[in-house]
């Protein structure tokens, strides 16, 4: 069996062999075929734990709730009461040890999301009452004469 | 061994090694069951209810570190106006990061149109988001297996594996993916994973003020999601590329793309 022709033959296979070797140090144990199958669930197990360590940051109105009960039950009663409280008080990530006090958003810009007078039928936006920004007060913060907690002018009126 | 001999033994080596694993792998029940798994999560959007407020996009934003002002996002709204002369108008300026404030509809490169209400037929908005397809063509196009699918129907993708080469970015008929500019991989909407399978919605529903985003359990039938998929009218997005996209609207109309 000693002829030249089977040289490459055993080079093929020797490489065969590092490639398989060197593939088992670099590829995790838990990489492999998952529940969805060949096509689609070929990947490495432990992502999936790592995608569900990420840091939850807006923590929705329950959370505010455990401590500030009171003005978030006043707040429900308002029209402004479907608003989630983090949309213009910021993400609570884990307030109050970190952040110990929240940014709010007192913007225009932020008020004008909903309230920019456009011209949508067929669309709830049609609903909501709304101003032209470039001829309403421009450069004026809303909360000057609106409450965002209670946004009811004629509301507001009544208790001056 | 003459010629004739080698060609005809090559023949039936290439044949052998033509035949695909899976083609010789018994059917296993345990494999069956798992296609069919107690959970199976999906989103129904209510147009009609969307007001463009793009509270949704900067939530998703801050929630799943998406840089704040890059112009990339894993989800964002579409506002569509329809003329009388039949002209459908689409925008998403920023996509809808800071909500639609203005008339102008924005056409890119800093150019905007002016339309007049008398012109407007009907005007609306579409949230949009990853469908998390039954059948994903972004999954399929990765040539490194760096993003799959989940037992519960979420698409994901694995950072540490994925090369950047782009095709799954190519392959979503959706326009869902785009690079991530600080980890320089694929990105993309995962429904909030750490979210939903703590038992919380996700950031865009939970920052929703109009209820116009919802995400459910498609295999609970008790779930409010599922009983309004099941009987109400909805529509799924390019029905036609045969992806069944898990991302479900109500009042969707023919020019939404």
């Amino acid at each position: 069996m000693k002829s030249h022709v089977w040289r490459p033959l055993f080079v093929a296979i020797g490489l065969v062999l590092l490639i398989i070797v060197v593939r088992s140090f670099l590829v995790p144990d838990d990489f492999g075929v998952w529940e969805r199958g060949y096509m689609y669930g070929l990947h490495r197990k432990g992502n999936e734990a790592e995608w569900k360590k990420v840091t939850v940051k807006y923590r929705t109105k329950a959370y505010c709730k455990e401590c500030h009960a009171e003005k978030v039950e006043s707040i429900d009663r308002s029209p402004h009461g479907i608003i989630p409280c983090e949309n213009c008080h910021g993400p609570a990530m884990n307030h109050p040890e970190d952040p110990p006090t929240l940014t709010i958003d007192h913007s225009r810009e932020l008020c004008i999301r909903c309230h920019a007078k456009l011209f949508t039928p067929s669309s709830g936006r049609s609903k909501i009452r709304g101003i032209d920004p470039v001829t309403h007060n421009p450069g004026a913060e809303c909360s000057l004469c609106h409450d965002p907690h209670h946004p009811n002018l004629e509301a507001l009126k009544r208790h001056e | 061994m003459n010629r004739r001999e080698f060609l005809k033994r090559s023949i039936v080596v290439v044949a052998g090694m033509a035949v695909p694993t899976a083609a010789l792998e018994l059917i296993d029940p345990k494999k069956l069951l798992a296609a069919k798994p107690e959970l199976r999560w999906v989103f129904l959007v209510d147009t009609h209810s969307c007001v463009g407020c793009g509270f949704c996009v900067k939530a998703c934003k801050i929630e799943n570190e998406v840089p704040y002002d890059a112009n990339v996002t894993r989800t964002w709204v579409e506002r569509y106006v329809i003329t009388k002369d039949g002209k459908t108008h689409i925008d998403s300026p920023k996509g809808a990061l800071n909500g639609f404030t203005s008339k102008k509809i924005d056409i890119g490169q800093g150019h905007t149109k002016e339309i007049k209400d008398e012109e407007i037929v009907q005007s609306f908005f579409v949230p949009k988001l990853c469908n998390q397809c039954e059948n994903p063509p972004c999954v399929q196009v990765c040539p490194v297996g760096a993003t799959y699918q989940t037992a519960d129907g979420v698409v994901l993708v694995d950072r540490t594996w994925c090369i950047g080469c782009g095709y799954c970015i190519m392959g979503c008929p959706y326009g869902v993916r785009f690079f991530h500019p600080v980890y320089r991989v694929a990105e993309k909407c995962n429904f909030c994973y750490h979210r939903i399978s703590k038992g919380m919605k996700t950031a865009c529903v939970d920052a929703c003020p109009f209820g116009a985003r919802k995400v459910g359990n498609l295999r609970d039938p008790n779930d409010p999601v599922t009983k309004v998929i099941m009987t109400e009218r909805v529509a799924i997005l390019k029905e036609e590329y045969g992806t069944k996209p898990q991302v479900y609207y109500l009042g969707l109309s023919k020019e939404v793309r």
